[in-house]
């Protein structure tokens, strides 16, 4: 048994943030990883640094992190691209959200540019015309995430922290168990992406599963990550969906998604949902039907059961914590998620209301 | 786009027109697949001065002409579905659907880094072959064939056919080793007459073993190599370098069919029982696919797939017993052909490994494991969706990266939909 | 061989024997191949489909192996990425 002083259960990009941040607030960090640093969740994302503001908690969370992100572009291996987001609107319905949309955001101090149909369309010759209109988030942008979750702890190491190749299979009071028997005692962060339900069923989650192509290098063909206005529907549905997002790579790769899939806990590619996710994507972009798909994948991401991710004490478990459940927002919110947290353990005040993340109200 | 037959070959090779032939022959309605325009794999190459040997045309005559065989030439498998595969061609994608599948799939040459492997003018030695037969411009062009393997000799005596100096051939193997080969070579005769043919055709070009290539030069182009061999190291000017160090089952598409694979070496070749039948039911292979073994055991399978895959014994246990002898000549060619040590280690830190995505091996030092260095360098992550690196990288006894899922390559996206 | 067509490489025209692959004519031609990442000039490696060294714009279509594809009349290829 030994004793340590904060103990991280995973290193995906969650559980890196909260490493580099508890290791630069002077905490002597032991992080327990399994697999190759951000391997799991980490590695099927999208790697989109966005503003989502479907709830109030969406907004603060997503913007408070994207704010720490500036200070994190410069990481090694990173790819930060400034390429900005632009949502888009279909119909003439869609496009009467924007206004209030461009408010909501700017209401957060997020600078958010109206464009008509015409603007959309020089801004991306590629889309289809007849759109009636979008949202250009200029300051957005898109990373490479596995590269920041390795770059973070390396950073933490440096400060002392150590990585342990384990696999935690149980936690209890202040102390978590190692798949080898061992048992490490100190106060616990469980960061553990889909491996949450092992380790803390009490806080319900789901996979959703999601699949990726990434095509071959045709630089300049989009400009911009576009998004359909209407992705939020995806997110809160709980049909199978598909939602437009399309995301140019700074290689040049175009890497198209989205799809959402709940009670499929297999990794394996179902052509029937790439297919579907793709024509949905030639709605709005006609002419990437003749470009070649190099890679087609899937993740499961995390999702709590009301959709909020558990960031917090778990209260029932003496020095036992949580950052996790955050279904596909955990990359832009990985560092406010982290700073969140360590300003918990800390006893100060968090920059934002942490109600909505509170692990506790799960319990009955 | 849906069509439906009873025996679907991929791989137009001695071994799939055999199967083909073989297939039609019991009255099968049979689909062949190549991504090549034109049927005959690597060993039959059409070649654009010299077509193909007698026996080629024989078996492309008898497999093609047959009104029971739809031949989709330059057409790709890209993925798997249920029951079917999906295809694309220049123009459209399909899915063909069969009763039983027979794959074909051949094999690739086995590229290992080196010192200025990538420079314009270094080539594989069957790369060579193939991009002489498609007409590239060899006339008076000074050539080194080197690395390991018959086909050297082949290599060179196609290059000198279309007009290169072919200044040498260096095989990696030991004078020991190669003694003990011809030594055993009475055991097959024709293969005798095989050696003294090509012997006659190279009259002249000296043949080295026990001799590697450790570098090439040049700046834009390559310039000379440098040769370490029994006599020590040797600076050689040439205009083309033609290196492979053998060859490696083409088991991608097996693979994600789901079929069992062996180990061979440091690579994986599929595993077939009697009848040439995988682990899947009604999908069965021949050639080099199943293992290393040439053409004459490829066209033996490839015949006994084709009768497997319709229900059909006829001549089966002839057929077994030509292949059990074609197999054994594999067996003793790449015992003495085995690859030495040296070559694994020719890679400096700063060579690169994948040369996709420019990735130098001193990267993937960090790593023990092939996902991780994947995700962290991006090796393998690129056009030849790491086949080029990960069959050297697994030669080397490195962890490479593994890929498994569609599409098997690159394919257009409306393909997809 | 004896026929030839007429490509177009990088802009210019070329007369090209009949029959022979993309690859080799960008060999006739005289022309060089794509450049990689790092920009060093690359050349086919493979000659058989596999290793995607070879590849250039035939007709528009970026990303295609030359050494796979046989030369049409008034083909146009562009190996410049």
């Amino acid at each position: 048994m030994s004793a340590h002083e904060l103990i991280i259960v995973g290193a995906g990009i969650v559980g890196a943030a909260c490493a580099d941040v508890a290791s630069a607030e002077g905490f002597k960090v032991t992080v327990v990883e399994p697999g190759p640093i951000g391997g799991g969740v980490t590695a099927a994302g999208m790697g989109h640094l966005v503003s989502m503001d479907a709830a109030p908690w969406e907004l603060a969370l997503t913007h408070y992190s994207l704010g720490l992100w500036e200070s994190l572009h410069d990481l090694p291996g990173s790819e930060y691209s400034r390429c900005g987001t632009l949502w888009v609107a279909r119909s003439d319905a869609e496009g009467a959200h924007i206004a209030d949309k461009q408010a909501r955001l700017a209401g957060a101090g997020i600078r958010a540019e109206v464009v008509d149909g015409a603007q959309l369309r020089q801004l991306e010759p590629e889309l289809i015309s007849g759109l009636a209109g979008g949202l250009l988030v200029p300051d957005e942008g898109v990373v490479y995430p596995p590269a920041v979750a390795r770059a973070m702890i390396a950073r933490a190491c440096h400060r002392g922290a150590t990585l342990e190749r384990a696999r935690v299979t149980a936690v209890g009071d202040h102390e978590v168990t190692l798949d080898s028997g061992q048992h490490l005692r100190g106060t616990v962060v469980v960061a553990a992406g889909c491996a949450l339900p092992t380790l803390l069923p009490e806080l319900p989650l789901r996979l959703r599963k999601g699949h990726l192509v990434i095509t071959q290098r045709y630089p300049g063909t989009v400009r911009h990550q576009l998004v359909h206005l209407g992705y939020a529907d995806s997110v809160h549905g709980n049909e199978a969906s598909v939602a437009f997002n399309v995301q140019p790579r700074p290689t040049g790769q175009l890497l198209i998604g989205s799809s959402r899939e709940y009670g499929r806990t297999d990794t394996e590619v179902s052509m029937p949902m790439v297919r579907r996710m793709l024509r949905h994507t030639f709605e709005f972009l006609p002419g990437v039907r003749r470009l070649n798909a190099l890679r087609i994948w899937t993740g499961l991401r995390p999702a709590s059961t009301d959709g909020r991710p558990y960031i917090g004490r778990v209260g029932a478990r003496p020095g036992v914590w949580v950052a996790a459940g955050h279904e596909g927002l955990g990359v832009s919110t990985a560092p406010g998620t982290a700073r969140l947290l360590v300003d918990q353990l800390l006893g100060h005040q968090p920059a934002i209301d942490m109600q909505p993340f509170d692990p506790m109200r799960m319990a009955a | 786009m849906t069509e439906r037959y009873d025996v679907l070959v991929v791989g137009a090779g001695p071994a799939g027109l055999a199967a083909v032939r073989a297939a039609a022959g019991q009255g099968a309605r049979v689909g062949l697949i190549d991504a090549q325009a034109r049927a005959g794999g690597q060993v039959w190459r059409h070649d654009v001065r010299h077509g193909v040997p007698s026996l080629a045309r024989r078996h492309l005559a008898a497999a093609l002409e047959s009104p029971r065989v739809d031949w989709l030439a330059a057409t790709r498998v890209v993925a798997v579905e249920a029951g079917g595969l999906l295809v694309e061609d220049a123009q459209h994608a399909r899915r063909l659907e069969y009763d039983a599948l027979i794959l074909a799939t051949g094999a690739r040459e086995l590229l290992l880094p080196f010192p200025g492997w990538t420079l314009p003018g270094v080539t594989g030695a069957g790369g060579l072959q193939a991009l002489s037969k498609q007409g590239w411009p060899l006339a008076d062009r000074r050539v080194v064939v080197a690395g390991s393997g018959p086909l050297l000799l082949a290599v060179a005596a196609t290059a000198r056919r279309h007009g290169a100096q072919v200044l040498g051939i260096h095989e990696q193997a030991g004078r020991d080793a190669m003694l003990r080969f011809a030594g055993g070579l009475w055991r097959w005769p024709s293969r005798l007459v095989q050696a003294a043919s090509l012997r006659t055709h190279l009259a002249g070009v000296p043949y080295r073993w026990g001799s590697v290539v450790v570098a090439a030069h040049g700046d834009d182009r390559l310039r000379e190599i440098d040769i370490d061999g029994p006599r020590g190291r040797q600076r050689i000017e040439c205009d083309h370098l033609a290196v492979g160090y053998g060859l490696v089952p083409e088991v991608r598409l097996a693979r994600m069919l789901g079929c069992d694979l062996t180990p061979e070496g440091a690579h994986r070749r599929v595993t077939v029982g009697t009848r040439q039948g995988t682990s899947v039911a009604n999908v069965y292979a021949a050639g080099e696919v199943c293992g290393i073994g040439g053409r004459d055991s490829a066209i033996v399978e490839g015949a006994i797939a084709g009768h497997a895959a319709t229900g059909s014994t006829t001549g089966l246990a002839a057929l077994e017993r030509r292949r059990r002898g074609a197999r054994r000549f594999a067996a003793h060619l790449s015992r003495h052909f085995a690859l030495v040590a040296r070559v694994r280690e020719l890679a400096a830190p700063d060579t690169l490994v994948c040369r996709c995505e420019d990735v130098p091996l001193s990267a993937l030092d960090d790593f023990d494991d092939g996902r991780a260095a994947k995700l962290a360098t991006r090796c393998g992550m690129g056009a030849c969706q790491g086949r080029i690196c990960g069959a050297a990288l697994a030669e080397m006894g490195r962890c490479s990266p593994h890929g498994e899922r569609p599409p098997l390559f690159p394919v257009r996206l409306e393909s997809l939909a | 061989m004896s026929t030839c067509v007429r490509i177009i490489v990088n802009g210019r025209a070329f007369e090209v024997p009949e029959g022979i692959s993309v690859a080799a004519a960008i060999a006739h031609a005289g022309q060089p191949f794509r450049r990689a990442l790092g920009g060093q000039r690359r050349f086919p490696l493979c000659g058989m489909g596999v290793c995607f060294e070879c590849r250039a714009r035939i007709d528009g279509a970026a990303h295609q192996q030359t050494c796979m594809v046989p030369v049409r009349a008034g083909m146009k290829v562009d190996t410049d990425d």
